[in-house]
């Protein structure tokens, strides 16, 4: 849940962000630099910093989906960015060639072509944010961290396998099913 | 007053950076006129070609397409009405044929029938029946296909101006040839006004009525393939000619 509600939320805003990066250059590098920078923070540290604040903060899962939502924003965006910037100069020059707006040039082309690349920045996402989930048990957020936390503060094995071995299928499954849109996607271009 | 030019470049100038790539450059293609643009790499050809559907802004001088002042016009407008021609196709590749050829017609809001009617006959035209190449991609096209795509797609929406940038540069000598001809065949039937950038000049000969040589951003010679193997202006022209016999 927390993934899910985190990973949509990073798709929702990191996606049209890295659009508007592609259209303004000089806002890139700094952006990206300050997503890669935060990326940098322990996520045990980032819960923590979060804590305290008013609104975003607290105990609960509000706060893990924050804090995932952070780390997960930086594959979709630098993605998004990548994929767009990928696609073939002289394609985006046939499209204002013939007569595209902008718009039509983004929506027709741009965004059809990147689309591969924002998949998998999206399916990393994804990935990087089941891990971490477990972590934010730490902050009261739930889910399957409690059994981890829980069990390495008995110290039983049995216990932090119940909750890891899940959440490693869990990332594996996500991973495959993200896999097989994005090549199912691919087939559909190729077709 | 006469007919105005299709294309008509009056005095422009054109840099980039500190660069000038485009010095005092007068031009006109008149309707159902071929013109090539011919030089080595970096002269300014395309640049020039450019400044037509405006992917470029004139700094000093001006570009009339029709007699009109293209920096007046809508630049959306202005390319809807202007075929576009691009090296190795510039065909979108996530699109089928009709898809690309249609695009234009899309543009411009025709409906769906009109297009399929349309798209039928420029692919016909080019010798790729719809039927069969209709649905293909553009990876699953040779070479000379895909430009022939690109052809089809320049001419979709009947634009009275052609601009063709190396239209036939990426392509084997075989398939050149064939190409070649059929534009000739294409010109006799469609009577369009042609800017062609080239650096064949052999190509230039063949497939222009009056030829611009051009050389870091300056015109040295425009004229009749006669004009130039008979009076060439200078050294460098000759130099040109010699190449292609």
């Amino acid at each position: 849940m927390l993934v899910a509600v985190s990973t949509l939320l990073a798709a929702a805003v990191g996606i049209p962000l890295g659009i508007v990066l592609t259209r303004r250059p000089r806002l890139a590098r700094p952006i990206l630099g300050i997503a890669g920078v935060v990326q940098t923070i322990p996520s045990l540290a980032l819960f923590g910093f979060l804590l305290p604040l008013p609104l975003i903060g607290g105990i609960g899962a509000r706060t893990a989906i924050v804090a995932l939502l952070v780390y997960a924003m930086l594959p979709v965006l630098r993605n998004t960015y990548a994929g767009i910037l990928s696609v073939d100069p002289a394609i985006s020059e046939a499209a204002t060639g013939l007569g595209m707006t902008a718009r039509q040039r983004l929506w027709w082309v741009e965004l059809p072509l990147a689309l591969p690349v924002v998949l998998a920045g999206v399916r990393i996402a994804t990935v990087v944010s089941i891990g971490l989930a477990t972590i934010a048990a730490a902050i009261g957020a739930g889910g399957l961290g409690v059994l981890i936390y829980r069990g390495i503060a008995i110290v039983d094995n049995r216990q932090i396998l119940a909750g890891a071995v899940p959440a490693a299928l869990l990332a594996l499954a996500a991973d495959g099913l993200l896999g097989w849109i994005e090549r199912r996607q691919s087939r559909w271009r190729e077709s | 007053m006469g007919v105005s030019p299709a294309i008509e470049f009056q005095v422009v100038r054109k840099s980039f950076g500190g660069r000038t790539v485009l010095d005092d450059f007068s031009l006109e293609v008149r309707p159902g006129e071929t013109v090539a643009l011919i030089g080595r790499s970096g002269c300014g050809k395309t640049t020039a070609l450019k400044l037509v559907n405006r992917l470029l802004e004139v700094d000093a001088g001006r570009v009339l397409v029709e007699g009109r002042d293209v920096a007046r016009e809508d630049a959306i407008a202005l390319r809807r009405k202007l075929g576009y021609v691009i090296q190795e196709g510039g065909l979108f590749p996530h699109w089928d044929v009709r898809s690309n050829v249609e695009t234009v017609p899309r543009l411009l809001g025709w409906d769906e029938e009109r297009r399929r009617r349309r798209s039928g006959e420029v692919l016909g035209m080019v010798s790729l029946p719809a039927e069969e190449f209709g649905g293909r991609r553009p990876r699953q096209l040779s070479g000379g296909q895909r430009q022939r795509v690109g052809v089809a797609r320049a001419l979709a929406a009947d634009p009275p101006v052609l601009l063709m940038d190396e239209p036939f540069g990426a392509l084997d000598p075989i398939a050149r040839r064939a190409l070649q001809r059929e534009f000739l065949d294409w010109k006799r039937r469609l009577k369009k006004a042609v800017l062609l950038v080239t650096h064949d000049m052999r190509e230039a000969f063949l497939l222009a009525d009056r030829i611009a040589v051009m050389d870091r951003g300056r015109i040295r010679q425009a004229g009749t393939k006669a004009d130039l193997v008979e009076r060439p202006a200078d050294d460098f022209v000759r130099e040109f000619v010699s190449e292609a016999s």
